[in-house]
């Protein structure tokens, strides 16, 4: 509540922050209702192959014909979707980590602090290249026997190891956090009244950490966004006939070449994404000045 | 110091250890087979290809006989290049990829730390807020949509710079444009940040009251130690870079390690993905702890453990 009566008023001060966060409120509304409106089917191929944009085909058609304002709203929901999920796989994971290590303290703490020294040291994109190549198969089998086959087991394996290499910054900054407010007095009332550490961690320290979750939440989203992307880009993410906007982003690259430029097959794709990531990235900035308590005023 | 550098190495051992271990055996477990791309393949010719690259017997077999040879230094022959050892592609791919990447860094300091230190000169001026959004905007544009974008103007519509392909220098101009930026970006918000908090201190004051010019003040004293956390910064980025260099690489049709390992992922290749992974993460692990060391040389408040 405290987080949100810091919030408004800062956005009421910063007309740019205000805008971006606008912008992505109206990123989030076309990808969830936009591939509805534009009267087209994102995967409904014709005849009007490669169209440079017109009144019929704002973004212009692809290599099939398939008009490409609905596959770049089509591409933004997906990505939006993997981005929201990983990021609460990370932060589930990075929240909880951080809070049983600053809150057990000790040894504990400094062995849990190693192993994420250690993570911090691989090259964990390449890492979730290998996961996400080698267990789609089991994955394809479990979702199955549990009856999901609706869902591509490709999503659930993204949402999963993203969410993972994410995970870390989030944990640090949750465990130094707790450290300090370990020693406050409201902590030692609470073990005084006998209360539970779980009742302590969650009722207690969990709200007063709520302003720092928000700032690494919104720094997370668009930094799962770019690795989302990054591997639909190399063809290890997201599948056809589903799209996202990495692999939209790779088709108008496969699709220079010296005779025609199709330009907006890379423009509009690329462009909102890149517009969206500017716009998270700087909405997160924003909100780290006002609501992390490590950055000095 | 002493004490830090063998503790990490102890680390490292065993972390390399699982890394490898954990790559080999997924691509081993996982269905699919090194040679299940070519066309039917006799079952006893399969036998006979998988007993040469050392695939025959149990899971649990050929893991033990490769980490035999791994600890030897032989990561052995790669399934996907035949006739080619792994040790043989590294050696040939890993240079194209430092030089690559060690371009990059090196263009990603000069356009970062002077765009930072302009910005803090400046600091909040109109100046350094545009210098702050544009550093912003490098570091939210992806390479992939970057680099085919500045293809398609330099290379396909002005004819200034070739396309793609690795040998003359004019090639590596592009590529190493696109790896920087990101890094150029992120170097640049950094070097603000340490600069703003050091030019409060008190030996800045005491600088500009002997009547140093400003520019020997910013240059010689606070860039100095506005440096530091530079260092710290480093083994991270390193570490982009090489992830980075996969999309480039790619992009950009360059015989470097990352198209090697996309490569190897796609087709199955245990020795090859192994030895990449394993050579990645020495890299890293290696690299941060140069940066550790350095900041323990150079800043003598620092104690590391």
């Amino acid at each position: 509540m405290t987080t949100i009566r810091v919030l408004l008023p800062t956005l009421r001060r910063s007309p740019l922050l205000a805008i971006c966060a606008a912008f992505v409120i109206f990123v989030v509304l076309l990808a969830i209702v936009g591939a509805q409106c534009t009267g087209y089917g994102y995967a409904a191929i014709s005849d009007a192959s490669l169209q440079p944009p017109s009144v019929t085909h704002w973004f212009g058609t692809d290599l099939n014909g398939r008009d490409l304002l609905t596959r770049t709203l089509y591409g933004a929901r997906m990505s939006l979707l993997v981005a929201a999920l990983g990021t609460f796989v990370s932060l589930t994971v990075g929240v909880s980590y951080g809070m049983v290590s600053g809150y057990a303290g000790g040894r504990i703490d400094s062995l849990m602090m190693r192993v994420v020294e250690i993570l911090y040291s691989l090259p964990s994109l390449i890492l979730v290249i290998i996961l996400i190549a080698t267990l789609e198969n089991p994955v394809t089998l479990l979702l199955r026997q549990i009856g999901l086959i609706i869902v591509p087991p490709r999503i659930v394996l993204l949402v999963v190891f993203l969410g993972l290499t994410e995970w870390l910054t989030m944990a640090r900054i949750i465990r130094g956090q707790v450290l300090v407010l370990k020693e406050q007095a409201f902590v030692q009332a609470s073990e005084a009244l006998g209360q539970s550490h779980f009742r302590l961690l969650f009722r207690h320290l969990l709200p007063n950490l709520s302003g720092v979750i928000l700032v690494y939440l919104t720094l997370t989203i668009p930094a799962i966004m770019i690795d989302e992307a990054f591997l639909s880009f190399l063809g290890l993410g997201v599948q056809p006939p589903q799209a996202s906007w990495g692999t939209l982003i790779a088709d108008g690259a496969s699709s220079i070449n010296p005779i025609r430029l199709y330009w907006w097959l890379l423009v509009f794709p690329g462009g909102l994404m890149t517009l969206t990531l500017l716009a998270l990235n700087f909405l997160g900035d924003g909100l780290r000045d006002v609501l992390d308590p490590r950055v000095k005023k | 110091m002493t004490t830090l550098i063998t503790r990490r190495l102890l680390l490292a051992i065993p972390t390399l250890f699982i890394v490898v271990s954990l790559t080999f055996l997924l691509m081993r477990l996982a269905p699919g087979n090194p040679f299940s791309n070519e066309r039917k393949i006799p079952p006893e010719i399969l036998a006979e290809l998988e007993k040469q690259y050392n695939l025959n017997g149990s899971v649990s077999s050929q893991y033990f006989r490769y980490m035999g040879k791994v600890v030897r230094g032989d990561l052995s022959i790669s399934t996907q290049y035949r006739n080619r050892t792994v040790n043989d592609i590294l050696a040939q791919a890993l240079p194209v990829s430092m030089l690559l990447g060690g371009l990059a860094f090196l263009l990603a300091l000069f356009a970062g730390i002077p765009l930072g230190a302009f910005a803090a000169v400046r600091h909040n001026r109109a100046a350094d807020r545009v210098a702050m959004l544009v550093a912003l905007l490098g570091l939210s544009v992806p390479s992939f949509v970057l680099a085919p974008l500045l293809v398609m103007l330099f290379a396909v519509k002005w004819h200034w710079l070739p396309v793609a392909g690795w040998g003359s220098p004019d090639q590596i101009i592009l590529p190493a444009i696109c790896l920087a930026i990101p890094f150029a970006a992120a170097i640049a918000r950094l070097t603000r940040g340490s600069l703003l908090d050091v030019l409060k201190l008190d030996f800045i004051r005491t600088a500009r009251a002997k009547g140093l010019p400003e520019d020997a003040v910013l240059y010689r004293h606070a860039l100095k130690s506005a440096i530091l956390p530079l260092i710290s910064y480093c083994g991270p980025a390193l570490a982009g870079i090489l992830t980075g260099s996969l999309v480039i690489e790619t992009l950009f049709d360059i015989p470097g390690i990352g198209r090697f390992f996309v490569n190897s992922v796609l087709n199955r290749d245990p020795m090859m993905s192994a030895g990449v992974v394993l050579v990645f993460s020495a890299f890293l692990l290696f690299m941060n702890l140069v940066s550790d060391v350095l900041i323990c040389l150079l800043d003598r408040r620092v104690k590391i453990e």
